[in-house]
């Protein structure tokens, strides 16, 4: 027996999918303003879905707080760009900035499990929107605008916040996929599956789920700054509020929790419905929580999970293959 | 004095926590459930309330009818969600019973709308009736009562769980499911009471919640952050526990808004976090929950 970690299929779509950046990029100069917007959308989607499944699908952790890091990036951003820095480089230093303050609320959170790891998360959540909206200078409840934005035309904020979004999408997806390869994605998956045996072959549990939190911190909050940069209004209200981490739950257990495509999948299912039913608001989000109940419940691996199952197919590479060795 | 009667009001206020909570604590208990949904349960309760007493019918008629039918709604939601979602393992049911919560709060939104509705109007004067015990402290009779039905029904859950065949049997499905299903206790039936009991006490707790304050469709998911603090800093598996958790919580909201209206919530949540980490500091990891401390060591 061989161990193998590609096969011809996922080396081609790999490669494919790095190859795709390319016109991608070019899409700005290319279609109309109207599916560039989607398509940003659509790459925060993927950013989201990918944090929480990195979190619920490879380190077990369900989180119902993940909004505490998309509103934090975006109000640190505000910060930032009231006090002059640039406002592009302010939406990548709000993001680590939140993850700065993930850090420590990791060290606490962490040692928490299950249910009381996911309300504990809300609670943070909670915290950091109260604490927010004491701060006068984002206008409290009512919120402010990102104004420095203004001085960028809609075209070129529109192609910059594009490639923000295709930007960071791909980084951390490429992060996302490197960790997993990496010895510390085997040890999380070790965790996930039993925490206590993990531990006592020697995997470092709190160091390997500090990791994927302080991620997940970062590519929720860099989610949030670009969503403040594309809708240009911080209402704490709406950036910290709990749908956020409904609609990840929703794309993460649609897509498939625990495969790298899986969420990607997840999301572009979420952007489809959203552009077709989002106008119905109420039903729409009735329909979003049944979904997730049904497929918790009925397709507990989801869309790509099921079809990961019965076609064996690996599109990324993030685990290993055993192969009869050639005689 | 005006201290003194924030502590008051406080302390009152956490019986209305305690009744809320002590359903989840239950099923976290006995099935190592922590029901997202249970704020919105409490919540439907309340609105079914509301309907009824809308239809002339006085609201504690009302709890004569909502709380059986809650009741059923809880074993139902034991039997069809939560049973198969514990078989496929730890994270499904915290999944399935977030999505309950955005349904029911959605559906309860799309029938209702935003306004915030209360009980109030329906419960005659003893909303507003009060004993004044000084010139600064005034109790609510409304408030006092639901201190006492609060305390009086941890009592009979307590002596429930300690002395009836089927509180043993939630004992000792608590303790270890596999070992009492050897000695004939049937599981999932146990389940499926336990879910029952933490529903109706949850829309009992929504029905005072109604007539205390008000209520909109999305109030559930604070009713569930409030019971969880309460439940966490009383420490779990404990009824009593519970309460003293409850007590501290409002103790702290009402000081918290005191100082400034606005601190209200975040005082609570500061508390909880408080008592997060002095049990971790005190124990150096996280308790998973036994609910063999809430009848079995000091019995």
């Amino acid at each position: 027996m061989r161990v193998r970690r590609w096969t011809r299929v996922s080396a081609v779509s790999t490669t494919s999918v790095v190859l795709l950046l390319i016109p991608l990029a070019f899409v700005p100069a290319v279609l109309s303003a109207d599916a560039v917007d989607k398509l940003t959308t659509l790459f925060i989607y993927v950013i989201l879905a990918a944090m929480w499944n990195a979190l619920a699908g490879y380190a077990g952790l369900v989180s119902v707080g993940q909004q505490a890091f998309f509103g934090l990036g975006a109000y640190a951003t505000i910060r930032l760009s009231q006090h002059g820095v640039g406002v592009y480089p302010a939406l990548v230093l709000g993001a680590l900035l939140a993850a700065v303050v993930a850090v420590p609320i990791s060290l606490f959170m962490l040692r928490l499990r299950g249910g009381e790891f996911a309300i504990g998360m809300w609670v943070v959540a909670e915290v950091c929107f109260g604490l927010v909206i004491l701060d006068k200078s984002v206008g409290g409840l009512t919120g402010t605008s990102l104004i420095a934005l203004k001085q960028y035309s809609p075209n070129d904020q529109r192609a910059y916040n594009y490639w923000m979004a295709l930007g960071a999408a791909a980084v951390l997806l490429t992060t996302l996929f490197l960790l997993l390869r990496s010895r510390t994605g085997a040890s999380l998956q070790a965790i996930r599956d039993d925490e206590e045996a993990a531990a006592s072959v020697g995997v470092r549990v709190l160091a390997g789920k500090g990791i994927v939190f302080v991620l997940a911190a970062f590519g929720c909050a860099l989610a949030g700054t670009l969503w403040l940069a594309t809708s240009i209004t911080f209402q704490p209200k709406s950036y910290f509020g709990v749908e956020w981490t409904a609609y990840m739950i929703f794309m993460a257990l649609a897509g498939g929790l625990g495969t790298f495509e899986g969420p990607i999948l997840g999301a572009i299912v979420f952007f489809v419905i959203q552009d077709q039913f989002g106008d119905n608001g109420v039903w729409y989000l009735v329909g979003l929580g049944a979904a997730a109940v049904g497929f918790a419940l009925l397709l507990p691996r989801g869309l790509w999970g099921t079809l990961q199952e019965r076609f064996d197919l690996h599109l990324f590479p993030v685990g290993y293959r055993l192969r009869r060795a050639a005689t | 004095m005006i201290w003194v009667n924030q502590v008051v009001q406080g302390v009152l206020l956490g019986g209305y926590y305690a009744l809320l909570a002590c359903g989840l604590s239950l099923m976290f208990g006995v099935m190592r459930i922590i029901n997202l949904a249970h704020g919105a349960l409490a919540v439907l309760g309340a609105f079914l309330v509301f309907v009824l007493a809308k239809h002339g019918l006085s609201p504690w008629v009302a709890l004569v009818v909502v709380l059986p039918v809650m009741g059923v709604a809880g074993w139902a939601l034991q039997r069809v969600i939560l049973e198969r979602s514990l078989r496929a393992g730890e994270l499904t049911p915290l999944l399935a019973t977030f999505g309950l919560l955005i349904v029911i709060s959605n559906l309860l939104f799309e029938k209702f709308g935003a306004d915030e509705r209360s009980l109030f109007p329906y419960i005659g004067t003893l909303g507003y009736d009060s004993w004044t015990i000084t010139k600064q402290i005034t109790i609510a009779k409304l408030y006092a009562l639901i201190f006492v039905v609060a305390v009086a029904l941890l009592g009979t859950l307590q002596l429930f769980l300690r002395h009836t065949q089927l509180g043993r049997a939630l004992r000792a499905t608590a303790e270890d499911p596999d070992t009492a299903e050897l000695v004939g206790v049937n599981s999932s039936a146990v389940y499926a009471a336990a879910a029952a009991i933490a529903v109706a006490t949850a829309a009992l707790a929504g029905a005072f919640l109604g007539m205390r304050s008000s209520f909109n469709a999305y109030s559930g998911s604070d009713q569930l952050i409030f019971a969880f603090e309460a439940v966490v800093i009383g420490g779990i598996g404990s009824l009593w526990g519970t309460l003293a958790g409850g007590i501290v919580l409002g103790v702290a909201q009402n000081i918290g808004a005191q100082l400034n209206p606005q601190w209200f919530l975040l005082a609570g949540h500061v508390v909880f976090l408080a008592a997060l980490a002095l049990r971790l500091v005190l124990t150096g990891v996280g308790v998973r929950g036994g609910f063999r401390a809430l009848v079995g060591e000091h019995a």
